[in-house]
């Protein structure tokens, strides 16, 4: 059967030869369909009205009723005629064997024609059929197959590339996946491979072609073919090599992209086009695509009754690519720092919890009478008081609610803070939060800050003590303890292997020293390190308005009298400090020197 | 292109496996025995093809959102709607049985008996549901997802069921009028009168016993239980599931049993929006009549300062709330994905 079948193959291929069609090239379109049968009519009918004979494959598990009443309703149509039926499951051999069988009919049944196109039922023309004529007769003897090794393509999905040429695979993918994944691991184990047929080199590509005569008959003719189709028998997805391996064996000349638009999700599932995509396929100029989606009728209506511009113009996919792969990026990694009902992810999973860069500063506030309205004009960015007051969350201007309905009642806070500081820095996307933090503050998140990669924390160790020191309260060496205590803890999570954040930590007395410089580098740190070469620094015009610290050395060493040390602000002198620069302010209370930072 | 996929929580405990199972079965007879007491109305049952798309609620004295309901459900593409009425006296059962594509049932009996009508709702799913992809809702939730205008249900099926997802996790969008609650008007189409939503500030977390992620807050929450927390309203909803026998709602279409299509909730996948029209003015004389009958809530006692403030007529306004547009507005803030759906 197989020697008459070629025998009148190249009767026909050299018959075509001799009589060129009039209008450039005869263009044959060989259909595999298994569903969606009245929307594969359409198209037949949009083929058999641009003058090219069709050869349909229909699927063998589609029930003989359905197959035979679509045979008759396309009677009419003396170019569409229908192959032998195999059974095409996804990722077998069927599929080739269907291709295979439809090619050597259209070739037999077709003298005249000059191109295959494979398409299937799902497949969408979006020009007109005289506008592929042209656009291939303007391009004689050239295969369109995307054809790549397997070395070249990071394309595959699910971790097979090379190994579909040289494992055997005997299972199903969607039916027997145990096995199938049970026989690679043994293969793998035991190390079995097979050997590549002499003669070809293993490439991959999109599952649609269009191929010349001379190609597909050299293909269908080879010698050699009964070897190959043998070994590609039990090769992977063979859909996705057989014809771009062999075209590579054949072929004059090849253009290694598809004429059939398709795109792929991140599971390797094609993606399909509903009737909002009009605009961007109509855009694409591509010829063909898929997969549409049966019930756009929308699409179905628009682009079968294309009747072209005329102008001979170049498919241009990028524009669509680009916004595929905007997609697929999305799903493969989400929004990070987006928490919803469809986004959970795992502690440690999915990125950095939080959307954005943020800055966390302890003791500044405490320290600087000014220091919120001061941060605000000398970065721009918002600055907040103490978010996690226990009386109160703090924002900027006081207001009862802030960005995307939070509330400032600390109970709604506390129930899930977490939450709620991912959902300050997601609703605020854009805009760089900041806030102050100390050991008066709930300790809920003193992991999370540190552990946030997107956290940025500047610290002045002890600080907490300047509101003490101004204001007694009756406690004071209980209350005092009680802040070291808490910050300690604070600063052991600051300081632990797991922090991520970017950390500044001084003492109180190291930040005294030099507290211009400090700041500087404090706010350095809001820079991400990335853009740090070449963002401008934001520069320290004025300076914060430092607190009154007279008598403060001396207060400390009273505390370490009474029995209680405090040590997380480094070593005072018992004396003022004399900090760099520092002079009386006109402003200042008689009688106590302050600190003035210049 | 490869990335690093976030792996599935690990699996429950055989002890928790366990638990979880005897729950289900007990609340299978419980909805066995609710549906012997349901009364059918109208049985148009007959008229359900294979693969349906199905909706099924419980309803009371709702003809003032009923007609936008059904015309919006009926524009995604829901082909049969199986609706129980519990005792409705202001014409709703009457309107529902002269449809030609809706199945009604009566159920005279407690509807907090029959755990908020979910017992009635988890009858009319194991007798119709299997094999279907099914909407459980309330009167006064809409669905939208992403593309919904163009792609319909029958789009969004397709999607879910071409990417092996068995359900479509949601959240609860709560609108509410631009005005005090006591003053607002209202028309036919309850968007029109409920155009304000707050556009964050919910909280996700992990449910202990069923392994299920809950979004809590909402402006009812926000401004009803501003001291406790703790009784906010949950936000997240499952209601559109390819239904399976002996699958049932636990609380709500707030999770459903057996836990593992609950898992969907786990990785920026796709979801959709409930746009919940509860806020609107009859809100008022509503939670009058539901105090007296003590049929809402695990313990309606505790709920006594929520009726309090609904009666005062709240304001639920802040300056952060947002005007709806849709679905892509509510992608663009977060709260549903598309889950790479192009």
């Amino acid at each position: 059967m197989t020697g008459s079948v070629q025998g009148r193959l190249r009767r026909a291929s050299a018959a075509a030869g001799r009589t060129p069609a009039a209008d450039g090239t005869v263009l044959g379109i060989v259909m595999l369909v298994h569903t969606a049968f009245d929307r594969a009519e359409q198209v037949i009918r949009f083929w058999a009205r641009g003058g090219c004979p069709v050869v349909v494959h229909v699927d063998r598990v589609v029930p003989r009723r359905a197959h035979d009443a679509f045979v008759l309703r396309l009677r009419d149509l003396p170019g569409v005629s229908f192959s032998r039926r195999h059974r095409c499951e996804w990722g077998t051999w069927g599929i080739v064997a269907a291709t295979l069988a439809s090619c050597e009919a259209m070739l037999a049944r077709h003298p005249e024609v000059g191109h295959v196109l494979l398409a299937s039922g799902s497949c969408l023309p979006l020009r007109p059929v005289a506008e592929l004529r042209a656009y291939l007769a303007e391009r004689p003897g050239t295969d369109f197959i995307e054809s790549a090794t397997t070395a070249d393509v990071p394309w595959t999905v699910g971790g097979l590339s090379e190994e579909r040429f040289t494992l055997h695979f005997p299972f199903a993918w969607r039916r027997q996946r145990r096995l199938f994944d049970r026989w690679v691991a043994i293969q793998r184990r035991l190390g079995l491979r097979r050997a590549i047929p002499d003669g070809i080199v293993p490439h991959m590509g999109s599952q649609w072609w269009c191929l010349t005569r001379a190609t597909l008959a050299a293909i269908l003719t080879d010698p050699d073919r009964p070897r190959f189709d043998r070994y590609f028998r039990r090769v992977w997805i063979p859909d996705e090599s057989y014809f771009q391996t062999l075209a590579r064996r054949h072929t004059a000349r090849i253009e290694s992209r598809s004429l059939t638009l398709s795109k792929f999700d991140w599971q390797g599932k094609p993606h399909v086009f509903y009737d909002d995509h009009l605009p961007l396929l109509r855009r694409s100029d591509c010829f063909v695509a898929r997969k549409i989606w049966p019930h756009a009728e929308g699409l179905y209506q628009a682009f079968l009754s294309e009747t072209g511009h005329g102008l001979p113009r170049e498919p241009n996919p990028s524009k669509i690519d680009r916004v595929f792969a905007k997609a697929v990026e999305r799903r493969t990694r989400g929004r990070p720092g987006l928490w919803m009902q469809s986004r959970f992810p795992r502690e440690g999973w999915g990125g950095p919890p939080t959307a954005g860069p943020y800055s966390v500063f302890e003791g500044f506030a405490e320290l600087f009478e000014d220091w919120e309205e001061w941060l605000a004009r000398a970065t721009g960015a918002r600055v907040h008081g103490h978010l996690f007051a226990p009386g109160r969350v703090e924002w900027e201007g006081r207001g009862p609610t802030f960005a995307g309905a939070l509330p400032d009642n600390p109970r709604w806070r506390d129930h899930n803070a977490q939450m709620f500081l991912r959902n300050l820095v997601w609703n605020t996307r854009g805009e760089r939060q900041c806030f102050q933090f100390g050991p008066r503050d709930s300790q809920l998140l003193s992991w999370d800050f540190a552990k946030d990669p997107n956290a940025q924390i500047a610290v002045i160790s002890g600080a907490w003590i300047v509101p003490l020191f101004r204001d007694p309260p009756p406690d004071l060496r209980a209350e005092a303890a009680r802040l070291q205590r808490i910050e300690s803890d604070h600063l052991a999570a600051l300081r632990s292997p797991h922090a991520k954040a970017r950390i500044r930590i001084w003492t109180l007395a190291e930040f005294l020293e030099n507290p211009a410089e400090a700041l500087q580098s404090a706010l350095d740190d809001m820079v991400p390190a990335r853009a740090a070469a070449t963002a401008p620094r934001p520069r320290l015009a004025s300076l914060p308005r430092l607190a009154d610290l007279t008598g403060l050395g001396a207060f400390l060493q009273g505390l370490k009298n009474a029995g209680m040390h405090p040590y997380l602000m480094g070593d005072l002198p018992p004396d003022p400090p004399q900090a760099g620069g520092a002079a009386p302010s006109a402003a200042a209370p008689p009688g106590r020197r302050p600190y003035l930072v210049r | 292109m490869r990335a690093l996929a976030i792996p599935p929580p690990p699996p429950p405990t055989l002890r928790r496996r366990l638990r979880l199972g005897w729950k289900r079965l007990r609340l299978l007879a419980r909805a066995r025995r609710a549906g012997a007491a349901l009364e059918p109305v109208a049985d148009r049952t007959g008229g359900i093809r294979p693969g349906a798309r199905l909706a099924v609620a419980v309803l009371r004295d709702e003809a003032l959102r009923l007609g936008h309901w059904l015309e919006h459900h009926r524009r995604l593409g829901v082909d049969h709607f199986l609706i129980v009425d519990n005792a409705s006296t202001d014409g709703t059962a009457e309107r529902l049985a002269a449809e030609p594509d809706i199945s009604l049932w009566r159920a005279g009996g407690s509807y907090r008996a029959s755990r908020f009508g979910m017992d009635w709702a988890n009858a009319l799913l194991g007798r119709w549901g299997p094999g279907h992809w099914c909407l459980t809702l309330d009167a006064d939730e809409l669905l939208v997802f992403p593309f919904w205008e163009e792609r319909g249900l029958s789009g969004l099926v397709a999607r879910l069921e071409a990417t092996g997802r068995p359900a479509l996790p949601c959240l609860m969008v709560e609108l509410y009028p631009d005005a005090p609650l006591a003053g607002a008007a209202c028309g036919p189409d309850p968007l029109a009168a409920l155009p304000l939503f707050d556009p964050g500030g919910f909280w996700t977390e992990r449910q202990r016993t069923h392994g299920c992620v809950l979004v809590r807050g909402g402006p009812r929450g926000r401004v009803l239980f501003a001291d406790r927390p703790g009784l906010a309203p949950v936000m997240s909803k499952t209601p559109l599931v390819r239904w399976q026998r002996g699958w049932v709602y636990v609380n709500s279409t707030h999770f459903l049993l057996p836990a593992a299509p609950n898992l969907v909730w786990e990785d920026g996948g796709l979801s959709g929006a409930l746009l919940h029209t509860k806020l609107l003015p009859d809100l008022l004389p509503r939670s009058a009549a539901e105090r007296l009958r003590a049929e809402h809530f695990t313990d309606p006692r505790a709920h006594e300062p929520y009726y309090d403030r609904i009666a005062l007529g709240p304001d639920f306004r802040h300056p952060g709330s947002a005007r709806f547009e849709g679905w892509r507005q509510l992608e663009a803030l977060g709260l549903l994905e598309r889950g790479g759906w192009t």
